[in-house]
């Protein structure tokens, strides 16, 4: 079966290779959105810590034996937990200031980390085993679909939604979306903002690492395999605009499978199309698709 | 004005000290550091016109240096232009691109601002890797220094020290007149205040775009200058650990100061030079540690500080 002379087979496999990279950018970007949402930041760690969160995952079963469904939900605990204390020790010193400092220092951080952990594994990837239960595929006839990957995209979609669900209709999340209105108003009703912030700031944070778990079956384990996701990441921000929890899970999907289609028909291009894309979007509707200008 | 006064009456000793030093100072320490420090200075000054003065973070001045670099390199090692032509060239590559950047960005303000500059360079990235002109993960290897005016051999370290420092010259000049004129006025007060400088009547968009252009024509001119340096152009210069260096140096050496940005270069080029050979790989670590201490602990950087201190003794 063809499509515009492309394979089918090929054309599904980049597209789900595409819906993955997308479900990646829609988690990091919704956590990046949160944080940003009510403590003005952008996280430039946050590359950093999803690779900690694989690195956690491939520590834990090669040195502990730990199994990939506790690393799943250890290593946003454990990662999350650092976050927490970076907030309390240093970003709480930068509300007052200009928000470009707590890019810098963010920035600063990203580079302790990467640079650690290249000096204790080196910049070859370490592999981690698909677990058991997920291993092998299924043949739909048209193309064949690894499980872990569909596990992919089923577990971050899951952990999107959760999130939207907890934002959008819980009590705490009418906190949080009243504290990224008008923090003093919030804080004046009698609720805690800083712990509010604080625990902001280390669920985003844990999104990252539990999105670093996913990616380490797929990926190489690599001290660099944050660094140039991030970047990527920041353009998906500014196409889609930081201020709708759904825009982000859209447009980070959207631009997964754009990118995947273009992998097909045009290879050389698949780098940059997310990158030209902004420079369409910046030049059409600056404010992002789902920004409030 | 009256403020700085002490400043002011004591700035033209300190450059004029500063520039006696500059022309001595390759016969007392080895010329290919000092035009290393001298290059990423004005790189830094170039950044520093850009956030310290307009209050705009460039995440992507490494596209500039980058690029100004590797077109500088082409056209003296494959076009066979003299030295001097290819800075020029790398510069006018460079001044284009922050031209096409500057469009963007300005669109956006603060993080945003952050992000598009980071993101276009990091496209920037990309395509030097592709393209085969720039020889890839090789880069641009074994490009000739030439003769200066197709007269001066600048094989001699002497002779390209000197040609380091006379660019270095050109640009700081830029630079400082860029910030003492009415127009550097206009950018500062966009910088405090940018809606009330919109009130005002100002066309906010030009300034900053014009303030950008410079920026990056003066980065791409320290880029292909050191292209010429070290006969080579490569990836590491159009990374994005290039822009982040940058911002390293401006902000160790003091935001919004004069000289503080080459002070920054010199601080951090030492320390990588001194630390390449001891500690390795631990250099980006102790980079992101100072990183940390200065936003955290330091935030006015060398420079600032001393003038704080001076200031503080003037008072009393």
């Amino acid at each position: 079966m063809e499509i515009f002379g492309v394979s089918s087979a090929l054309l599904g496999s980049q597209l789900l290779i595409g819906l993955i990279n997308g479900s990646f950018y829609a988690i990091l970007s919704l956590g990046l959105a949160i944080i940003f949402g009510l403590l003005n930041i952008i996280n430039f760690a946050h590359g950093a810590q999803y690779m900690m969160g694989a690195f956690v995952a491939w520590i834990a079963l090669t040195k502990f034996g730990i199994n990939y469904w506790v690393s799943l939900l250890l290593a946003p605990i454990v990662i999350g937990a650092l976050g927490v204390v970076i907030e309390r020790t240093m970003l709480r010193k930068l509300y007052k200031l200009d928000h470009l400092y707590g890019l810098l220092l963010t920035f600063g951080l990203a580079l302790i980390f990467e640079g650690v952990f290249r000096d204790q594994y080196g910049i070859s990837g370490q592999s981690y085993e698909v677990p058991e239960l997920l291993q092998g595929g299924v043949n739909l006839g048209f193309m064949f679909v690894p499980i872990y990957r569909a596990w992919i995209v089923v577990a971050a979609l899951t952990v999107c939604f959760g999130t939207w669900f907890m934002i959008e209709k819980t009590k705490l999340g009418s906190y949080l979306r009243a504290g990224t209105e008008n923090p003093q108003m919030v804080q004046a009703l009698g609720i805690n903002v800083p712990l509010l912030i604080t625990f902001t700031y280390g669920y985003g944070v844990a999104l990252a690492a539990f999105a670093g778990v996913l990616a380490a079956p797929v990926y190489q384990v690599n001290p660099l395999m944050g660094s140039n996701l991030i970047i990527v990441v920041f353009a998906v921000v500014v196409i889609g605009g930081m201020g709708s929890i759904m825009g982000s899970i859209v447009t980070g999907l959207g631009l997964g499978l754009i990118e995947g289609l273009t992998r097909v028909f045009y290879p050389e291009g698949s780098a940059v199309v997310v990158f030209i894309i902004m420079v369409i979007v910046l030049l059409v509707r600056p404010a992002g698709l789902f920004g409030k200008s | 004005m009256h403020k700085n006064s002490m400043f002011a009456r004591a700035t033209p000793y300190l450059f004029g000290a500063l520039f006696i030093i500059g022309l001595i100072a390759p016969f007392a320490v080895y010329p290919t550091f000092l035009m290393k420090i001298l290059c990423f200075g004005l790189f830094a000054c170039a950044f520093n016109l850009l956030l310290g003065f307009a209050g705009l973070l460039s995440f992507g001045h490494a596209a500039f240096l980058g690029t100004a670099g590797y077109v500088c390199g082409m056209l003296v090692r494959d076009v066979g232009v003299t030295p001097e032509v290819g800075i020029i060239g790398g510069t006018v590559a460079a001044g284009l691109l922050g031209w096409v950047f500057g469009v963007l960005a300005i669109r956006r303000t603060g993080i945003y601002f952050a992000m598009i500059t980071l993101a276009l360079s990091q496209m920037v990235y990309f395509l030097v890797l592709q393209i085969k002109a720039t020889g890839g993960e090789d880069g641009l290897q074994g490009v000739p220094r030439g003769n200066l005016f197709g007269i001066i051999d600048l094989s001699n370290n002497l002779s390209m020290y000197y040609l380091v420092f006379a660019v270095f010259c050109i640009g700081f000049f830029i630079i400082y007149r860029t910030i003492n004129s009415p127009f550097g006025e206009i950018l500062k007060a966009i910088r405090e205040n940018e809606p009330r400088a919109i009130s005002l009547g100002y066309d906010v968009a030009k300034f900053k775009l014009l303030a950008f252009i410079i920026s990056a024509s003066l980065a791409g001119m320290a880029g292909a200058t050191k292209t010429l340096v070290f006969q080579l152009a490569s990836l590491t210069d159009v990374h994005w650990h290039m822009s982040g260096e940058v911002v390293l140096m401006t902000l160790l050496g003091g935001l919004g100061t004069v000289l503080g940005p080459l002070i920054g270069a010199a601080t951090v080029v030492s320390l990588q030079t001194q630390l390449a050979d001891s500690v390795g790989s631990w250099v980006t670590v102790i980079m992101g540690v100072i990183f940390v201490l200065c936003v955290l602990l330091f935030r006015r950087g060398i420079v600032g500080e001393l003038q704080a201190l001076i200031r503080r003794a003037g008072i009393r």
